[in-house]
């Protein structure tokens, strides 16, 4: 098996995908968006809750393969706290990554995506909770 | 010999020279189980259409030169010869299209004018593509008619009793697949004829997943209108047809306006040209045409009672060896009422990261939902993994697949 492959299926990946964070429907969400790929009919719905500025609660569900769930997971636990300017910087450099700009600033688990850059035809797969959570962002009632 | 090694010997080698293909020919560990989506094209094909272009290009039906007579004369020629592979007598009847979903598009646009209207009825099955769906939803839509679908049996098999509780008298469209494109299935097209034929409905059939692995007979078939895809039987993309009833072709509007459908063209109102080219508006695609016959002459050579012959081999083998990768569910009916298909779920692996480790060894699958998500939602399924076989395949390629399916097993971490 390919270098690339092990690097693309790495054991924090396969663990979010097994156990995925916060994994749950939010009955008090401020806001929440469906992200759905035609291609292969993944689906995800993210939820939102914000206290001010900052993220206080966010969480998913959804069906995906393992790079979408994986990645949808580390995303909830990647902004989970943080105010709305972080939360976009970190979205900022979570794409970068994927899209092979460079890991910088990358910290914690979301390193493990790193190797999706080497699979143009998963980046969708990798982005699509975190586009969801995006616009449950612009979807949020403050 | 064990039983599996018999098997094993039945799908040894291909049924063509794989020096005819040469993509497959110069990527040695390239496994392409992928025909039921397109397959490889011979080199024959592509000697055809260079050749058109080559030797004789010119717009046919137009020009009064030598030239361009040269190209009617390749167009017209590779009508006749297609329309001989699919079993269609009347050669006229044959309207060169893009392929199958442009050929059922016409279909529902042309058919949808004189013949639907309010509170009738169109039945589907469960097991269709989106191109034989979609278009009839939207045509029930557009009209206000009721959208019915027929159900599957338990085994991935149409509802033969539920069809025929669907069709209604007062039903106008009967649209089914020959061979499910997600299964494999093959349908009983003369019971759902017969079924059909209790109402006066218009029976489509489509057969983008028939023609290549079985001899079509379409007039045997007993239906209004059969349509396929040249691209999955050896031909290129980008043409494909649209057969369909004298009777009813005449009496239907024409779908696309422009030069070459018509006869007269008044200031206020236009008369149209005979068939088939009061179907075909615009400059065809001859070198397509060319190159599909090139593909029925390769096709008829090899004789398809040994393509079909072929193909269950390789699906006896594949089954058979698909019981040593545990946790893997084939879905469908049993192979012997399978084309060369295997649609497969395994355990909790999803099929995109199952064909991104098969991608790693040579092993081109589908994943997905196949373009069949109404069957998709039955199945209480999202996606499956589908390997389809054709000519060029053989045991190699089975045996790289279950290699590859028991790597993925181990990647993905699954005991």
């Amino acid at each position: 098996m390919s270098a690339e492959l092990e690097e693309l299926y790495q054991s924090i990946i396969l663990d979010h995908n097994r156990r995925p964070q916060n994994f749950r429907v939010m009955e008090d969400a401020s806001g929440h968006a469906d992200g759905l790929n035609p291609l292969c009919g993944d689906q995800v719905t993210v939820w939102i809750k914000l206290d001010g500025d900052r993220v206080a609660d966010v969480s998913f569900q959804g069906q995906g393969c393992a790079i979408s769930k994986a990645s949808a997971s580390l995303m909830t636990q990647a902004v989970k706290g943080k105010t709305l300017t972080e939360t976009q910087v970190i979205f900022d450099r979570f794409h970068a990554m994927v899209t092979g700009q460079g890991a910088e600033g990358i910290t914690g688990g979301m390193k493990a995506l790193s190797g999706v850059s080497k699979f143009p035809l998963r980046v969708k797969c990798a982005s699509l909770g975190w586009h969801a959570m995006k616009a449950a962002l612009d979807n949020a009632a403050p | 010999m064990n039983p599996l090694a018999i098997l094993r010997k039945d799908c040894e080698r291909p049924i063509v020279d794989i020096d005819d293909f040469s993509l497959l020919d110069e990527r040695d560990h390239l496994h392409y189980l992928d025909s039921a989506a397109t397959t490889q094209k011979p080199r024959a094909v592509l000697q055809a259409m260079q050749s058109y272009y080559e030797q004789h290009n010119a717009n046919p039906h137009r020009g009064a030169y030598e030239l361009s007579a040269q190209s009617t004369e390749a167009y017209e020629r590779s009508r006749q010869r297609i329309a001989r592979f699919l079993g269609v007598a009347d050669v006229d009847t044959l309207i060169f299209t893009r392929g199958t979903t442009e050929s059922l598009n016409v279909l529902a646009t042309a058919w949808r004018h004189a013949n639907v209207k309010a509170g009738d009825r169109i039945v589907v099955t469960r097991m269709e593509h989106h191109a034989n769906f979609i278009p009839w939803q939207q045509l029930a839509l557009a009209v206000g008619a009721e959208f019915v679908i027929a159900e599957l049996a338990p085994g991935g098999v149409l509802d033969l009793d539920h069809l025929a509780q669907c069709c209604t008298p007062n039903t106008k469209v009967v649209a089914f697949g020959q061979v499910s494109n997600a299964l494999g299935t093959i349908n009983p097209v003369s019971d759902i004829v017969r079924i059909a034929r209790t109402t006066g409905a218009l029976v489509v059939c489509d057969g983008a997943q028939g023609v290549p692995h079985f001899d079509a007979a379409v007039d045997a078939l007993g239906v209004d209108a059969y349509v396929f895809s040249g691209h999955k039987m050896l031909g290129p993309m980008g043409i494909g047809g649209l057969v369909v009833r004298r009777e009813i072709l005449e009496a239907m509007p024409p779908y696309q306006f422009g030069g070459d459908m018509i006869a007269l063209v008044g200031d206020d109102r236009s008369t149209w040209n005979v068939l088939p080219h009061k179907f075909e508006a615009g400059t065809p695609n001859v070198a397509g045409a060319v190159g599909l016959a090139a593909a029925a002459q390769y096709l008829d050579v090899i004789g398809m009672p040994r393509v079909r012959a072929h193909e269950a081999a390789l699906l006896a083998y594949a089954s058979a060896r698909l019981t040593e990768v545990s946790g893997v569910t084939v879905l469908g009916p049993p192979p012997e009422q399978r084309s060369g298909v295997v649609s497969f779920v395994l355990d909790e692996v999803h099929p995109h990261d199952i064909a991104q480790v098969l991608d790693s060894a040579g092993v081109c699958v589908r994943s997905g939902h196949h373009c069949a998500q109404p069957l998709m939602r039955a199945l209480k399924v999202t996606a499956t993994t589908r390997a389809s076989f054709y000519v060029y395949n053989d045991a190699d390629d089975v045996d790289a697949l279950i290699v590859a399916l028991l790597t993925t097993r181990d990647r993905m971490g699954l005991a």
